[in-house]
């Protein structure tokens, strides 16, 4: 099923095949805390060609292969190679396809990680590709949820902070759409999440402008970072960034169970001393890139079926 | 003057492309390459009475259509039918047909798209809705509307 599979959008994966990935992801997390070894990807090199910086997504995937058993090649500068003499995209996925078995992919313009999966013979995974798609933070932000809650339907879920450039939230919301969550989206009028993605959407989600109106019943709470340099003034930033963080207060109205999640880096959007509070589940959602990336890796190179 | 006024006149060769939802002609012209004088005569008409309801009519004497042209019209007048005509007689009519792919005629309308680099590949779009024409990126995913169309038409 999953052998040789690209997986370039969420889009590309049936619900039935996000479970299998979760199933083996749970098989994996001893192994991705070093608990227990496994070679599974003994011989097999995954090529990670990162165009534009990243730390967590990069590193996650080169510790997936590490603890697999598996070697990594690849760069997170391309001014370092010959893509800055003005090689075409096409040109250097074949060239890194010919020496690896799978390829991840991270890089500035949408559409980028399709145009490698057309060239590659091998699989390819989209790391993200500009304000495109990120499925493999999609699935362990979903994986997140449903270790927490056993499942994501029924669930209210309220998506927060940047909803117009963030580019997990997109793909987040599509996905949970379709796993039948109610999705409420909070963000500020200026950074609201784009039309065409809430048309994508299997049913409408709920509009909020202000944390007070799903503070009390939320049982997720998706906090993303708002950029300073999405605003001209900055005291007009100071003042929408401050109305949609997280501080100890909030959490205090929380409902007992809830969880505070954040696809990271965080600047002060979640106040330091929510950390400490049964709600956090960031550092938590950040450990799952390992097993969720080792469980793809070992299913689309087939060596677990 | 009686209520009966020839409107447009009859052509001897070339096409009639009819039926255009009201309003498009200048754009199905357009995306034909049709902006200046093309040396034969063109003939539109916009807003004209029909069965049901109102049309817009282009003629063109001397002009016939290639597939890649007529899959361009679809996009944005697909409900209008081609006629070929030689000697004043409509030798055949067909309806253009909205094809389920896109590909290499429309480029992609995001400028941030990988289709819009100089990478050895075609734009490629899937029909996402045929009654109002919606197309969407295969690559980058943005959806484009006739409007849209026009203005990136290849």
């Amino acid at each position: 099923m999953f052998k040789g599979k690209d997986i370039v959008s969420i889009r590309d994966l049936r619900e039935e095949e996000m479970e299998k990935i979760f199933e083996i992801a749970r098989d994996m997390i001893p192994i991705a805390k070093g608990e227990k070894r496994e070679e599974y990807l003994r011989g097999y090199v995954l090529a990670n060609l990162f165009f534009e910086p990243s730390t967590r997504t990069r590193m996650s995937f080169e510790a997936a292969m590490d603890r697999l058993g598996g070697k990594v090649l690849g760069f997170s500068n391309p001014s370092a190679t010959s893509i800055s003499k003005g090689e075409t995209l096409a040109d250097t996925i074949r060239m890194f396809d010919a020496y690896s078995d799978v390829i991840v992919i991270r890089h500035p313009l949408e559409g980028a990680a399709r145009l490698a999966a057309d060239f590659a013979e091998h699989p390819v995974i989209n790391a993200g590709d500009g304000a495109g798609q990120h499925p493999t933070q999609t699935l362990l932000d979903i994986f997140t949820i449903v270790q927490e809650f056993g499942h994501v339907d029924g669930l209210k879920i309220t998506l927060m902070g940047d909803l117009r450039y963030g580019r997990t939230v997109h793909s987040l919301a599509i996905a949970l759409s379709y796993l039948d969550a109610e999705v409420h989206l909070l963000s500020p009028r200026t950074l609201k999440m784009p039309k065409h993605i809430i048309r994508e959407m299997k049913k409408e989600p709920e509009i909020h402008e202000r944390l007070e109106d799903v503070l009390e019943d939320s049982d997720v709470f998706y906090v993303t970072r708002i950029q300073k340099e999405r605003f001209p003034d900055p005291t007009e930033y100071m003042k929408v960034a401050g109305s949609y963080s997280i501080t100890k207060e909030h959490v205090k109205k929380m409902k007992d169970r809830a969880i505070i999640m954040h696809p990271l880096p965080r600047v002060n959007e979640i106040e330091p001393e929510v950390d400490y509070t049964p709600h956090a589940r960031y550092f938590k959602q950040a450990f799952y890139g390992v097993p969720i990336r080792m469980a793809i890796l070992a299913l689309v190179l087939g060596v677990i079926e | 003057m009686t209520d009966q006024v020839l409107k447009v006149q009859k052509i001897r060769n070339g096409i009639v492309i009819d039926h255009i939802p009201c309003g498009m002609a200048l754009k199905v012209l357009k995306i034909l390459g049709i902006e200046g004088d093309i040396g034969s005569t063109v003939t539109l008409a916009m807003h004209v009475k029909s069965k049901n309801g109102w049309k817009d009519v282009v003629k063109i004497e001397d002009r016939y259509l290639d597939e890649r042209e007529l899959d361009k019209i679809s996009l944005i007048a697909p409900t209008a039918t081609v006629n070929i005509v030689k000697d004043y007689k409509v030798v055949t009519k067909h309806r253009v047909k909205v094809p389920d792919v896109v590909k290499g005629i429309v480029k992609c309308m995001n400028p941030r798209c990988i289709t819009n680099q100089n990478e050895p590949i075609e734009p490629e779009f899937k029909v996402v809705s045929k009654d109002k024409i919606i197309i969407k990126c295969r690559y980058c995913g943005r959806e484009m509307d006739s409007e849209d169309i026009v203005e990136n038409i290849l």
